[in-house]
């Protein structure tokens, strides 16, 4: 019955300039969207996205993304907090190096990680002569080629996350006697949590959606680094309605996942 | 000369070309000293290079004969491994643990195993009194609760020296009061040397032995309570000195002065049976007539003493209570004041504090 004076001020009437370009931004993510719905056939859609084709690809989408988001979390929030707390010649760029991907074209990604890891790579060459393992073509490829992408995203949200917390709390638990290791585990973590989760999906539904880095690094072959991105770009020249239902799926699983993150995680503060 | 189980440290930090904080100090083991400024002063640079959360740009800290800090000898234990306790102003408990977790932290951070850890916490919250929080969030603890499982998180990891950083600061007088009284009982239970950083004379005053006063990064004066406040060697010792002392018994609010034949109101009913009354000597109001208003105590009295200060005139009342009242040197031409004028005193109720005695 009774609200709450913010609840009541934001439901005051927003100013029409405002209301409308807000709006007219809204569409540029509602239509694409809308599109999409009209075009799905929805009768046939569970006997589509059942295909082989379509379930292995999902597996490898899911298998991959999610191996990019525990390497992401695993390398992403130690060098974070390499780039956040200490002070080495060369961070400035370093930081720049690391966000890099964000802004490349994931085509030029895919080469740049062909010429390291590839056949004759920097170290693709030395690693295939010693164990004869080649990471191109192959799923670990898709994983590495994720993970250059995705993990740019969590080590931002972690760094800023880590120049946004109050030290003295890490200065406090010093004092009692935790090394740097200690105050990282029990104090600094918990108090990023938000933010660590936040960049874990973040970094998790940019793996999910890649897709230049992949088909240039890992190729596209059905059933060993065929993502679900890349079977809707193989499907759209063949068979429209399967591209249209595999494109259904990516969006719902991604809208579920960040709907749900953000409830639960991102209101928190 | 050599105080083995003490700390010695000779503190000197430069923040830029502005301010430069370079003090001696020399805490005994069993004994409390207080470094009483203003903000500003430098007190907080201090906690910082004694914790070791700042290293010294020159000087040397040493504890119990252990060297802490000493760029000259390149020595420099950091703060994990300096065996300082620190209680912070804003308390600085973890969020995410609750108070027995926060009081195990530091067992549990140098090896203790986590049942040894909760039960060393669970001896400190027994002292403390602090049973019903056990398994509280901190966020739902008051100020006044907070500042305990602050102190028993400290006093847990068993530290050679006790650092108290303006613990009685956020708290409002009621809570400072009874708070002051926890910490007068549990210092005198560590063995070792402690440090109170305050800028509120009346904390230093009661729970120091020895007060160092700190201004622009030095020490001014040094000594023991009674010596600052009878010789006041600078201006804003001097300011510091006009505080009023008493003794009296209060009994929900009206307090009986034991030296003089006086009673004063306060608004602390809490506070019952014998008392140190405080009062600033910016409190009390002069009146060449009998004033009218909102405060609750009003008394007639006269002029003893005219003391020109500087920027600051202070004046001592005469009987029934004499009384420290600091004034500008502008309000005693325009009032007309010499000693022996009749004058009216006024204090607000809200103006007395009282401390258990």
């Amino acid at each position: 019955m009774s609200q709450s004076a913010e609840t009541r001020n934001l439901r005051r009437r927003p100013p029409w300039p405002l209301a409308v370009l807000g709006a007219l931004g809204a569409a540029v993510f509602l239509l694409p969207l809308a599109g999409l719905a009209k075009r799905t056939p929805w009768r046939d859609l569970p006997e589509l996205i059942s295909s082989d084709v379509v379930l292995a690809a999902l597996r490898i989408s899911l298998l991959t993304s999610l191996g990019a988001t525990t390497i992401s979390l695993l390398l992403g929030v130690p060098l974070a907090w390499l780039l956040a707390r200490v002070d080495f010649p060369g961070r400035t760029l370093l930081r720049a190096v690391v966000t890099l991907p964000m802004v490349l074209p994931p085509v030029v990604g895919g080469a740049a990680l062909l010429f390291a890891f590839g056949r004759r790579g920097l170290v693709g060459e030395p690693l295939n002569d010693a164990t004869g393992f080649l990471l191109p073509f192959s799923i670990w490829g898709v994983i590495l080629a994720n993970t250059f992408v995705a993990m740019p995203f969590l080590i931002i949200t972690v760094e800023g996350a880590l120049r946004g917390i109050d030290r003295s709390y890490e200065h406090a638990a010093a004092t009692l006697g935790a090394s740097r290791l200690t105050v990282f585990r029990r104090v600094t973590l918990p108090m990023i949590g938000p933010s660590l989760r936040a960049g874990a999906v973040l970094a998790w539904a940019r793996a999910l959606g890649e897709f230049g880095a992949t088909v240039t690094f890992a190729g596209n072959l059905s059933g060993r680094t065929q993502t679900l991105p890349l079977s809707v770009f193989v499907a759209l020249e063949s068979d429209r309605d399967t591209a249209v239902a595999i494109s259904v799926v990516l969006v719902a699983v991604s809208l579920i996942v960040l709907v749900i993150m953000r409830d639960r995680w991102w209101t928190r503060t | 000369m050599n105080v083995p189980s003490g700390l010695i440290a000779n503190i000197i930090v430069r923040r830029g070309d502005a301010f430069t904080l370079d003090i001696d100090l020399t805490i005994e083991a069993g004994t409390t000293t207080a470094l009483l400024g203003p903000n500003g002063s430098g007190k907080s640079t201090a906690v910082d290079a004694l914790s070791g959360i700042l290293p010294v740009d020159a000087g040397r800290i040493e504890m119990a004969g252990r060297l802490l800090d000493d760029p000259v000898a390149d020595v420099y234990v950091p703060p994990e491994s300096r065996r300082i306790g620190v209680v912070f102003q804003r308390y600085l408990l973890f969020d995410h643990l609750d108070v027995t977790d926060n009081i195990a932290f530091g067992p549990a951070a140098t090896g203790a195993s986590r049942r040894s850890a909760r039960a060393m916490a669970g001896h400190w919250i027994e002292v403390l009194g602090l049973s019903d929080l056990a398994h509280r969030a901190p966020h739902r603890l008051s100020g006044g609760e907070a500042q305990r499982v602050a102190l028993a998180r400290a006093l847990a990891t068993k530290p050679d020296a006790l650092l108290l950083d303006e613990p009685l600061a956020a708290l409002d007088v009621v809570t400072r009061s009874e708070l002051r009284r926890t910490l007068a009982d549990h210092l005198v239970d560590f063995r070792g040397p402690r440090l109170l950083i305050t800028h509120d004379p009346t904390d230093a005053f009661l729970l120091a032995d020895q007060i160092h006063i700190i201004e622009s990064g030095r020490i001014t004066q040094s000594g023991t309570p009674d010596d600052i406040r009878r010789r006041p060697a600078t201006p804003y010792v001097a300011a510091l000195a006009g505080l009023n002392f008493l003794t009296g018994t209060n009994t929900g609010g009206t307090v009986a002065l034991d030296l003089y034949p006086h009673t004063l109101r306060s608004a602390d009913t809490h506070t019952n049976g014998p008392v140190i009354v405080t009062i600033h000597p910016n409190a009390i109001a002069l009146h060449t007539d009998e004033p009218h208003g909102s405060p609750r105590n009003t008394w007639q009295t006269s002029i003893a003493v005219i003391e020109p200060l500087g920027d600051i005139t202070r004046i001592t009342l005469d009987a029934p209570a004499p009384l420290s009242v600091d004034i500008t040197p502008g309000a005693v031409t325009a009032m007309a004041l010499e000693p022996g004028s009749p004058i009216w005193a006024s204090i607000k109720a809200t103006e007395i504090q009282l401390d258990s005695a």
